[in-house]
């Protein structure tokens, strides 16, 4: 790692420290003052007040003027802290985050897509910030390090991972149904490996299954669908293919068999029929080619 | 013959020299105290709504994965428990109910200044919070776009946000009512004698937050709006795609909630500026630089909302300026708690239920103070922004602050207007468990935030489990208390001991009246002789 370069954790701890330090100091202070005067000066020790002083000039402005410095200086640190958070270093690795209702997917300058963040340990990373919908939020707490991921607006964040690691990144700004369940990971590897992972050829997965994946990269359908059978924000794909789902459609009830018929509906245009207990917030899958609903439609077959 | 067969409600003064019974002489009243104690049961009902609502977030949140409820009805709740909690409790809150039962009093004068607007101003609220209401049960559902009602999100969710925003919109109305009523009153209704300089401070902080109520207000008004707007006829002024801006409606909202947390904490700090002297028997310290503050916390405080949108993609610059100023607005608040700590100082302090909640005041609302600064400088803000830490930071302004401030005027003042008054013992273990319950429950968001658990989550990761634990027993312990209280001050004010004149020797006006205070307030005109909190002279006008 670059010794001159400070990570944006770096950056911002000893702010933290500082600030928390004075605040200590002060609300110790306040504390102890009122529960000394409450103590000295309860009525059962002291009937009647001793002093019916009723200000000071002297103490006013003392008491304006530290804080005012006080404040000047947290001020100070914290804004030029948050100039490394936003100054990227020269070099930086390019990517692209793009968040969609609910799932993060990423991308690299050679057009590599992945699931997941990965990157070289020690090297700077400037993420872009690309939403398809609604405004997201960018945080992973490990770096300190959060931006909005506001729709047509350019916004981007940096950051260095110091030592190899797997990173939560969670949506930091309220998004709906799925918005607690929008995780990410950052996955810090050494320079080696992840220039070997960047260059290799697209692991060809082979027919459907591995198209099927492609498309869950892509629009994220596994941050709503589970394939174990649990429960996330929509119905779980496993079991799905030939089960009676009780769906409303054009606001009637009906029990429909899920057939191949009813998946490449429900994949194209999810609004038409809604699942029983299910919101309606699954966007429809823009540019999604025929070959690839098939793809997904077969692989839910698999799913017994 | 026992005296509990009999109970004699409250007797005498405004509930009865009118000769009116019935709900009737109530919802149609034009007496600033009949109106303050309707808007007094209206808020608590909503606060109750409220509390409910909060305990059932901590209960979900209680373990990992869904607990009691599902996603979707997770964030309606805390949509809902925002929305009611912001702007049918707490806003209307201290200056609709204590305000108007008080401030009329303390200055001298007969009423406000234009009592049927401040009945219309009722009306108003009555038919928000019913609107509100029925955005719950009717259309796509209860909103679930969190009470920020953040665009595009709010434009797109099929949640009934529309009714619930007009509802809001018409609540606004409210707010400007009153603080216009509040400003011409204190302008034009003081007593003979009653002079600027000896305004209580509870009046001053009315003053401040009604020149706020007053100009902020049409702001978010005309926001809400433009969301219906979006919703129904795709103006697209929030949409990238079409020429908008999502990030100016955040700018429009927050010109008006920002100020709108003044408006929530200002009448706190005005009526602890009251039962702190009164309390140690001693003049209030540095009773102008309080007063200022007030006015000072009111006109920057206008100006700093930017600090809700470090994160937000706006420029650097603007977050450099926004930062400053936040830091110029935590000034004030830091004199103000200064000067009440120096009140203490060699007076005769008694520790009764009022001073209670108002040293309690002093101390969460030092911490939530404090905790802002964090929030207030960039480089931390960031780390913080949307987790718990924000939650705990502002429930510890609003619920230790505001909130405490509300329980602390509630013991103070309402034995003077039913003329009987609630056990201390009660109201003492009931002051304890609360304050217990709530540093165990929000210090605990605070930590949480400070790992990095986001706010408005319904599910989080295993290494949040423990103290998410934690916060929800808080909850327990903080209901508790809560119970207690309401229960001592319902059965004290109904049926306990008789209050008779002026037993903290409050030197306002408010203690030279009858108790219960007459319908006009005085039997003749006070010319006032000296400041509020000339204790030496109490009991005279």
């Amino acid at each position: 790692m670059d010794n001159q370069l400070i990570s944006t954790t770096q950056a911002v701890d000893p702010v933290f420290i500082f600030i928390f330090g004075a605040c200590l100091v002060m609300l110790l202070g306040i504390t102890a003052a009122m529960i000394l005067f409450v103590v000295r000066y309860r009525r059962s020790r002291s009937p009647e007040p001793t002093s019916d002083r009723d200000g000071s000039l002297w103490l006013e402005i003392v008491w304006t003027l530290l804080p005012t410095l006080l404040v000047l200086a947290m001020f100070y640190y914290g804004w030029s802290g948050y100039l490394t958070l936003r100054t990227v270093p020269k070099g930086a690795l390019q990517t692209k985050a793009v968040a969609r209702m609910w799932a993060w997917s990423f991308q690299y300058e050679n057009g590599k897509t992945s699931d997941k963040l990965y990157v070289p340990v020690g090297k700077p990373v400037q993420v872009n910030l690309e939403s398809k919908d609604v405004i997201h939020g960018f945080f992973v707490p490990a770096f300190r390090i959060k931006r909005d991921v506001v729709p047509g607006m350019k916004n981007h964040v940096w950051f260095v991972a110091s030592r190899p690691g797997s990173y939560d990144i969670y949506c930091s700004q309220y998004c709906g149904t799925g918005h607690s369940a929008m995780i990410g990971k950052v996955e810090a590897v050494p320079e080696a490996q992840f220039t070997a992972w960047l260059n290799e050829a697209k692991e060809e997965k082979e027919g459907d299954e591995g198209m099927a994946h492609e498309v869950f990269e892509k629009f994220g359908c596994l941050g709503c669908h589970s394939t174990d059978g649990s429960q996330k924000v929509g119905p779980t794909f496993k079991g799905l293919y030939g089960s009676k789902v009780n769906v409303t459609r054009g606001g009637k009830k009906e029990t429909v068999t899920a057939d191949d018929g009813y998946l490449t509906e429900s994949i194209k245009t999810p609004a038409a029929a809604i699942v029983e207990g299910f919101p309606p917030i699954m966007p429809a899958p823009e540019g999604i080619t025929d070959a690839q609903v098939k793809a997904v439609v077969e692989f839910i077959k698999g799913l017994k | 013959m026992s005296s509990d067969a009999t109970v004699t409600p409250v007797t005498g003064g405004f509930w009865e020299d009118t000769g009116k019974r019935g709900i009737a002489s109530w919802i149609f009243s034009t007496d600033h105290k009949r109106i303050g104690l309707l808007y007094l049961y209206s808020v608590l009902g909503f606060f109750l709504v409220g509390v409910f609502l909060g305990v059932l977030i901590r209960l979900e949140l209680m373990a990992p994965g869904p607990t009691i409820m599902t996603a979707k009805t997770y964030n309606a709740v805390f949509t809902v428990h925002g929305v009611v909690m912001i702007f049918l409790f707490i806003i209307p809150g201290i200056p609709a109910s204590f305000g108007n039962l008080v401030m009329p009093i303390q200055i001298g004068a007969r009423d406000v200044a234009f009592p049927r607007l401040n009945l219309l101003s009722w009306w108003l609220y009555a038919i928000g919070a019913v609107i509100v209401l029925t955005s719950l049960f009717t259309g796509g559902g209860a909103p679930d776009t969190g009470w920020t009602f953040y665009v595009p999100f709010s434009a797109r969710t099929g949640t009934n946000v529309s009714l619930a925003v007009f509802g809001v919109f018409v609540l606004g109305f409210s707010s400007i009512l009153t603080g216009v009523n509040f400003v011409t009153t204190i302008h034009r209704l003081r007593a003979e004698g009653m002079n600027w300089g000896r305004l209580p401070l509870f009046v001053w902080s009315l003053y401040a937050t009604a020149w706020v109520q007053i100009l902020a207000t049409p702001i978010v008004a005309i926001t809400l709006l433009m969301v219906i707007a979006e919703r129904t006829l795709g103006v697209g002024l929030f949409d990238p795609s079409r020429g908008g801006d999502p990030v100016m409606y955040q700018h429009l909202f927050w010109i008006y909630s920002h100020p709108a947390v003044y408006i929530m904490i200002l009448p706190a700090m005005g009526v602890i500026s009251e039962v702190i002297p009164v309390f140690s028997r001693k003049p209030i310290f540095g009773y102008k630089m309080i007063a200022v503050s007030s006015v000072a916390i009111a006109a920057a405080g206008s100006v700093v909302w930017g600090h809700h949108m470090f994160t937000s993609g706006m420029s650097d610059t603007a977050v450099m300026v926004f930062s400053f100023l936040t830091f110029v607005v935590a000034i004030p608040s830091a004199i103000k708690v200064f000067n009440w700590v120096s009140t203490l100082y060699r007076g005769s302090i008694s520790l009764e239920a009022p001073m209670l909640f108002a040293l309690s005041f002093i101390l969460l609302f030092s911490i939530g103070g404090l905790s802002g600064l964090i929030l207030g400088a960039a480089a931390t803000d960031i780390h913080v922004h949307d987790t718990h830490f924000v939650v705990g930071h502002f429930h510890y302004v609003m619920f230790g602050g505001t909130g405490f401030a509300f329980f602390a005027a509630a013991h103070y003042w309402l034995p003077k207007f039913y003329g009987r008054r609630y056990k201390e013992k009660p109201a003492i273990v009931a002051w304890a468990l609360m304050f217990v319950g709530f540093n165990v429950m929000y210090f605990t968001m605070q930590v949480l935030g400070m790992k990095g658990m986001p706010r408005r989550y319904f599910d989080y990761l295993p290494e949040f489990a423990r103290l998410n634990f934690v916060a929800t027993v808080g909850s327990w312990i903080l209901v508790t208390g809560l119970i207690i209280m309401l229960v001592n001050l319902w059965r004290g004010l109904l049926k306990g001991e008789p209050f008779e004149g002026n037993p903290w020797g409050g030197a306002s006006l408010e203690w030279i009246t009858a108790t219960p205070p007459p319908t006009e307030n005085f039997e003749e005109d006070p010319v006032v002789t000296h400041g509020p909190y000339d204790f030496k002279r109490a009991g005279e006008p």
